[in-house]
């Protein structure tokens, strides 16, 4: 048969099973376009290209399959170049296909020309530039394979406009991509970490996105029942356990719990799964736990001994290991441990959030309280985003969706309409800040025309508030360039783009506006005015250690 | 004698470019390179001279994780003198 490179692409991605693209049209990639729309794969037109890779980001944070997304040549492939760092540092499985000059033109500086594949190199897990129609069929099935693989990843196509219009003649189409088998672990290592955990008196269980990613949630909670270990996570694993258990101890790091950070500097055990030691979570890496032996399992060999040398090391998948290895513990009940980690609990948890809008925390546990056992929440990142990770009560495994390593402002909104888009029938609220949301605000049009369920909140402190706080902390509160000087009507603006919108601090019945609006499943956004003086605490000093955590703002004046 | 790292990749364009780009983040000091295509041409065989350094373990973990490499050794064996740039501007001057 004949294909054109258009074709091969467009069949490819529909044979998959791709449920659909989002992307932006432009000169280098009008084939492909032409292709798709003969294909009939659904597409969704962002109205920027990070947009668009977030669109894709978010169907795949929401489901773990992969999502694609598409852009044309120079500027449109720069500007999917902050979403594909993005999956990179979250391990998100996206596929990126931009269009490119024609070959004869490749460095000329033509028109809309940029050097995408040098550019994406180091934040890919692998790419392509394509420079036959015909190495299309082997390109595309082993890039839609490789993102969704091992540690999951993006990875990107680069195909010339000329590839895209080139004929290929060829046999047969090739096999549909399957991921590649998931690492076992060797039952020797399996053995040794039983042998750990049995001669442990105070273990600990550290859980990240590995667990996540791996669908390892429900061996994690039975291995944490059996052998009474309690569980800290860091801000990618959070809803991997459930956060209403006596054993869950809360998120770690620089925003964590006392009593999270505290437990893990009496550990005697850490059991690190599918987690990185990031700075955020570790504080002063010296510091962290160093009483404590490591058994660390991840996916990614160059996760072990990256940060800290683990006595035990195993590369391989989380979930694998825990099912070999749940047969060999023994049932245990630590009774001293459990005693200290009430105790720490007890002492050190969040303040329950009261009742009041105008207080951020609050805001969050109304949502929190409000939203159905499946509802996903995006985040964009600041203030709102740490407090939406402490106290929004994530229910299962990818119901809080969040730019974690990269932190990229911008993130929620895409994120959600791709996360609704993934999951038909489930609510999606994307909760923002004044700050976040402008950063890819033109998606509320994108929004608009999908008529989706979700429902941003704004929280509206005028100001860079995560920057604001440590301009406060470590500046002598000269806040510079952090205040907003003119508030737009953000509710006026969204309904610019065709959402209905409300203003809580306008209304003499905020919860009720809040409610009425969750209840109303369709594109809205919520302005929800919150205190400036609101910070976000604890919290750990960069390069500080964990259990130095500074408890409120009062506490901070001798930094 | 130096470390050096000898890779099995596969022979596609921008694939020293990974390489490199690895090293270069790291601020890693990479000393010399030797690289050639192999066999019919699909497979290179590239030989990275570098210096003794904590990190290198880890280097070569990742140099493992790179979707083009497909071999990763470390070896000791290799005389430095097959690095030296002034051997080939010797023979250009005898041509």
């Amino acid at each position: 048969m004949k294909r054109t490179g258009a074709q091969i692409i467009a069949h490819l991605l529909t044979r998959q099973g791709v449920p659909f693209v989002s992307g932006i049209p432009g000169g280098a990639n009008l084939p492909l376009y032409d292709a798709l729309g003969a294909e009939g794969l659904p597409h969704v037109l962002a109205r920027h290209e990070q947009g668009a890779g977030f669109i894709a980001q978010g169907a795949a944070r929401a489901t773990g399959r992969l999502g694609v997304c598409l852009a044309t040549s120079g500027p449109g492939a720069t500007n999917l170049v902050t979403a594909l760092a993005d999956a990179k540092a979250d391990s998100v499985p996206v596929l990126a296909i931009t269009g490119q000059v024609a070959r004869p033109l490749i460095g000329t500086d033509a028109f809309q020309e940029v050097d995408t594949f040098g550019l994406t190199l180091p934040i890919t897990k692998h790419n392509w530039l394509v420079r036959r129609a015909a190495d299309l069929l082997d390109v595309l099935p082993e890039a839609m394979a490789l993102a969704v693989s091992g540690r999951p990843g993006p990875v990107l196509i680069d195909v010339p406009r000329d590839v895209q219009l080139e004929a290929a003649e060829f046999e047969r189409w090739p096999e549909p991509a399957q991921p590649a088998p998931k690492k076992p672990c060797d039952p020797a290592g399996v053995e040794r970490f039983a042998a750990m955990l049995a001669a442990a008196e105070r273990p600990i269980l550290y859980i990240g996105g590995g667990v996540v990613a791996s669908g390892a949630s429900e061996q994690l909670t039975a291995l944490a029942r059996a052998s009474s270990i309690p569980v800290v996570s860091t801000l990618m694993g959070l809803g991997a356990f459930p956060a209403d258990d006596p054993l869950w101890l809360g998120m770690i790091g620089m925003h964590g719990t006392p009593a999270a950070n505290r437990a893990m500097t009496e550990a005697d055990l850490v059991v690190a799964l599918g987690v990185r030691f990031d700075d955020r979570a570790t504080g002063r890496l010296q510091a962290f736990c160093p009483e404590a032996s490591v058994v660390h399992v991840d996916v990614d060999a160059t996760e072990i001994d990256k940060l800290r040398a683990a006595c035990l090391g195993l590369t391989a998948d989380v979930g694998l290991v825990l099912d070999d290895l749940l047969p060999l513990v023994a049932t245990r009940h630590r009774p001293i441990w459990r005693a200290r980690v009430a105790d720490l609990k007890a002492r050190g948890s969040y303040p329950a959030p009261g009742a009041d809008p105008a207080r951020p925390q609050d805001l969050i546990g109304i949502l929190g309280a409000s939203l159905p056992e499946d509802a996903i929440v995006t985040t964009d990142v600041g203030q709102h985003q740490m407090f939406a990770a402490q106290h929004y009560p994530v229910r299962r495994p990818r119901g809080l969706l969040t730019s974690g390593g990269l932190g990229t402002m911008g993130f929620g909104l895409p994120a959600a309409i791709g996360a609704a888009l993934a999951c038909p029938g489930r609510q999606v609220v994307c909760v923002s800040g004044d700050g976040s949301i402008l950063m890819n605000i033109q998606e509320l049009a994108t929004l608009a025309e999908l008529d989706l369920p979700v429902t941003v909140v704004v929280l509206q402190n005028g100001g860079l508030g995560l920057v604001r706080q440590q301009q406060d902390l470590l500046f002598g509160g000269r806040y510079t360039a952090s205040n907003f000087l003119r508030q737009p009507d953000l509710a006026a603006i969204a309904r610019g783009f065709g959402l209905s919108a409300a203003n809580l601090g306008a209304s003499d019945d905020p919860l009720g506006l809040l409610a009425e609006t969750l209840a109303g499943h369709r594109p809205s956004l919520l302005v929800a005015p919150v205190d400036q003086a609101e910070g976000v605490y604890p919290m750990v000093l960069p390069g500080a250690a964990n259990h130095e955590m500074i408890e409120d703002r009062n506490h901070a004046a001798c930094h | 004698m130096q470390p050096v790292i000898e890779l099995l990749v596969a022979n596609h364009p921008g694939v020293m470019a990974r390489i490199t780009n690895l090293f270069s983040r790291r601020a890693f000091n990479l000393e010399g390179i030797l690289c050639g295509p192999i066999g019919d041409g699909r497979e290179s065989r590239i030989f990275l001279q570098v210096t003794e350094d904590d990190r290198l373990p880890r280097v070569l973990k990742e140099l493992n994780g790179l979707h083009d490499v497909l071999g990763v050794m470390l070896r000791y064996d290799v005389p430095a003198g097959v690095f030296d740039p002034r051997r080939v501007g010797e023979m250009k001057m005898a041509s």
